[in-house]
């Protein structure tokens, strides 16, 4: 074990998996020479050369559609967008090609492709730096979407990624990128996909909480064990496509209630549909219906106060888990 | 005029572009009959422009195409077979039935794909290059799109990645005058469009896309130099289709004398007469070619028409890959 920043975890990951493998390379804007807009690319430059860390112009349609080209062709490519924003400009590369390639030609080319991007606010970034649209990608059919909590998951997982055939939507936190953490040591401790962490375990309440709002939801289930004597589980799904449900479902059959924390909008979110899915199949656990603690449905304001109560903080998820065990609660955005 | 070629080549070339032309004509016919069904882009007119250009690559290279892609698979070797059942929506077409007419695919013969989105290729091609560039082969990737393309964010976009990183691309615009219904002059500032690359360091070389030797030639060339030079060239070629943008095409955009006055140029007979009057066909080895394209597209609909369509169960295969390291729900 080693402590490290999530950045560097993913900054490890990319290193070892260069050494590893010739065929990754990495693409994006200001990677290279400046390091990363993150500094999560800081140094591979160096030690990689431009043939393997290569910066590019800032394309962003045509950097994906690169990197779809070069994954069809045998390189593994490793996407950098600077922001989740920014992937909507190649939301045509990624949804009508990388997601699609391999069904609409028959199976006869896969897609190997990691495309890495940070979401979130807190930054003061305004409505085109901030968002939160990991339900726009576990949207689509053909993609893989991963959503790391911690250092250790963001080393793991992006290893799977980058060593899975499929396109896959990695989706990093501004947020988190300072954040230090246990790292195991070893070129092949990697994370599988589809395996959900449990963070804490409890039986009054299953709290599921989405990439940076994994983090709220254990200091929620804290504060809830401390002042409520409520005993919450937190769950981690690491990855929203595919998705460990049976974990999911496992804890609503202990604990009866759940709440599911995303930074994300309400409609059409990760929690609507995690609220759809359990219902679907656990119907009969529920003592009270999925809650859901998301952002506020409104595009990002830059003020910080505004900024401040336009995404989920612990108080919402407590209020939302107390709710589900009888008390009531507002549960978009607010502090 | 370019020299012509070996006689057995040149006889390969109208043959092809011969079975193209038949091809087309009956996918026309049987999308009329419905069973062909979505949007049928034929490509009758530009057989000059297809085969001269295929014929100028190499096995080893790539060929990325459009929505108008049945003729580039057909010139890459794809059976007309495995074409008209994908057009047919069956199990045996080239993609089992999941991409048709807009999304061909032959991986064997380096066919990398008919593109349903104008513009969407060009990156893709760009990263196919990259791949040729950074395995060390020299492999090429030839990349068509039409004169509407050349008005996407791609476009400049992937020609100044291309010319920065000097991939080993031909970009070839297909101007075939309409972007759909709407005309080069109406569309484009500037119609001149080989010299669209210019400004972001990629030169460009015209051709006439109603030759097929002079097609040859000049992507041939540009072949050459983007393998020499290690820089990626525009060629545009002049063209024309006969048929509307798509089955569904009344063709209010342009005049019957129009057509008609490109007709006059129809690439097939063209060549064919040249090799008649050069003395390498004569008129019933011409007709020879015409009757073994026909009968070869009659087997391609006899062969769709028996195959069956995809299994019901068959629906969600081919969305993943599946991973050792992947469990869960995909779905």
């Amino acid at each position: 074990m080693s402590e490290l920043r999530y950045r560097e975890a993913l900054n490890a990951a990319l290193r070892e998996e260069l050494h590893r493998d010739e065929r990754v390379v990495l693409l994006g804007e200001d990677i290279g020479v400046f390091g990363g807009a993150f500094k999560v690319t800081a140094g591979l430059l160096d030690q990689f050369g431009e043939r393997r860390v290569r910066d590019t112009p800032i394309s962003e349609n045509t950097i994906v559609g690169v990197g779809v080209g070069a994954a069809m062709s045998g390189l593994r490519p490793v996407v950098e967008l600077m922001t989740i924003n920014f992937a909507l400009l190649a939301f045509d590369q990624i949804v009508n090609h990388a997601a699609h390639m391999h069904y609409m030609f028959g199976g006869q080319v896969s897609v190997p492709l990691v495309i890495r991007m940070p979401q979130g606010a807190g930054h003061q970034l305004g409505p085109t730096h901030s968002h939160c649209l990991e339900a726009m990608f576990l949207h689509i059919p053909g993609l893989l979407v991963a959503v790391p909590a911690t250092p250790a998951d963001a080393k793991g997982l992006l290893k799977t990624a980058i060593r899975d055939e499929n396109p896959v939507i990695f989706i990093e936190h501004e947020s988190l990128y300072g954040v230090r953490g246990e790292v195991p040591e070893g070129e092949d401790i990697t994370v599988d996909f589809g395996r959900a962490r449990v963070a804490r375990e409890g039986t009054d309440v299953t709290i599921v909480g989405v990439s940076r709002m994994a983090l709220t939801a254990e200091r929620a289930a804290e504060i809830l064990a401390a002042e409520h004597g409520v005993q919450a589980e937190v769950i981690d799904p690491r990855t929203l496509r595919p998705l460990d449900l049976a974990t999911i479902l496992t804890s609503v059959g202990k604990t009866n209630r759940c709440v599911v924390v995303e930074e994300g909008w309400p409609h059409g979110g990760v929690g609507a549909n995690l609220a759809a899915l359990i219902a679907e199949h656990a119907f009969d656990d529920l003592d009270a219906p999925v809650a859901r603690v998301s952002g506020a449905d409104v595009p990002m304001p830059y003020s910080k106060p505004l900024e401040d109560i336009a995404f989920p903080h612990e108080p919402q998820v407590v209020a939302a888990a107390l709710a589900t065990l009888g008390s009531a609660a507002k549960t978009q955005g607010g502090r | 005029m370019p020299d012509l070629p070996e006689p057995d080549v040149a006889r390969e070339w109208l043959a092809t572009m011969t079975m193209i032309r038949r091809f087309e004509e009956r996918a026309g016919e049987m999308y009329a009959r419905a069973k062909v069904g979505g949007f049928l882009h034929l490509s009758i007119g530009e057989e000059a422009t297809i085969v001269g250009s295929a014929r100028a690559l190499r096995e080893q290279d790539y060929l990325v195409s459009t929505y108008r892609s049945h003729g580039d698979a057909l010139a890459r070797g794809t059976p007309p077979e495995r074409v008209m059942a994908e057009l047919f929506g069956r199990v045996d077409g080239c993609c089992g039935g999941h991409g048709g007419s807009m999304h061909m695919f032959d991986v064997d013969r380096r066919f990398m794909g008919g593109y349903g989105i104008v513009g969407g290729n060009l990156p893709i091609a760009a990263g196919i290059g990259l791949a040729s560039d950074y395995t060390g082969t020299d492999d090429i990737t030839l990349c068509t799109f039409g004169d509407g393309a050349s008005n996407q964010g791609t476009f400049g976009e992937t020609l100044n990645l291309a010319a920065l990183w000097r991939l080993p691309v031909v970009f070839m615009v297909i101007n075939n005058q309409f972007g759909m219904g709407t005309s080069l002059e109406r569309h484009s500032a500037v119609t001149d469009l080989r010299r669209k690359g210019e400004s972001l360091g990629v030169p460009g070389m015209r051709c006439d896309g109603m030759d097929v030797l002079d097609t040859h030639a000049v992507v041939s060339e540009a072949l050459r130099r983007v393998r020499e030079d290690h820089r990626p060239v525009l060629v545009e070629a002049v063209t024309y289709r006969f048929r509307g943008h798509s089955m569904a095409d009344p063709e209010e955009y342009r005049s019957k004398e129009e057509v008609a006055q490109w007709r006059e140029r129809d690439p097939i007979p063209a060549f064919g007469e040249l090799l008649e009057r050069e003395g390498i066909l004569d008129a019933q080895e011409r007709e020879l070619i015409d009757r073994e394209a026909i009968a070869r597209v009659d087997a391609a609909v006899v062969f769709a028409e028996a195959s069956p369509f995809p299994a019901p169960e068959s629906l969600y295969e081919d969305v993943y890959v599946i991973g050792e390291q992947v469990h869960g729900a995909y779905h």
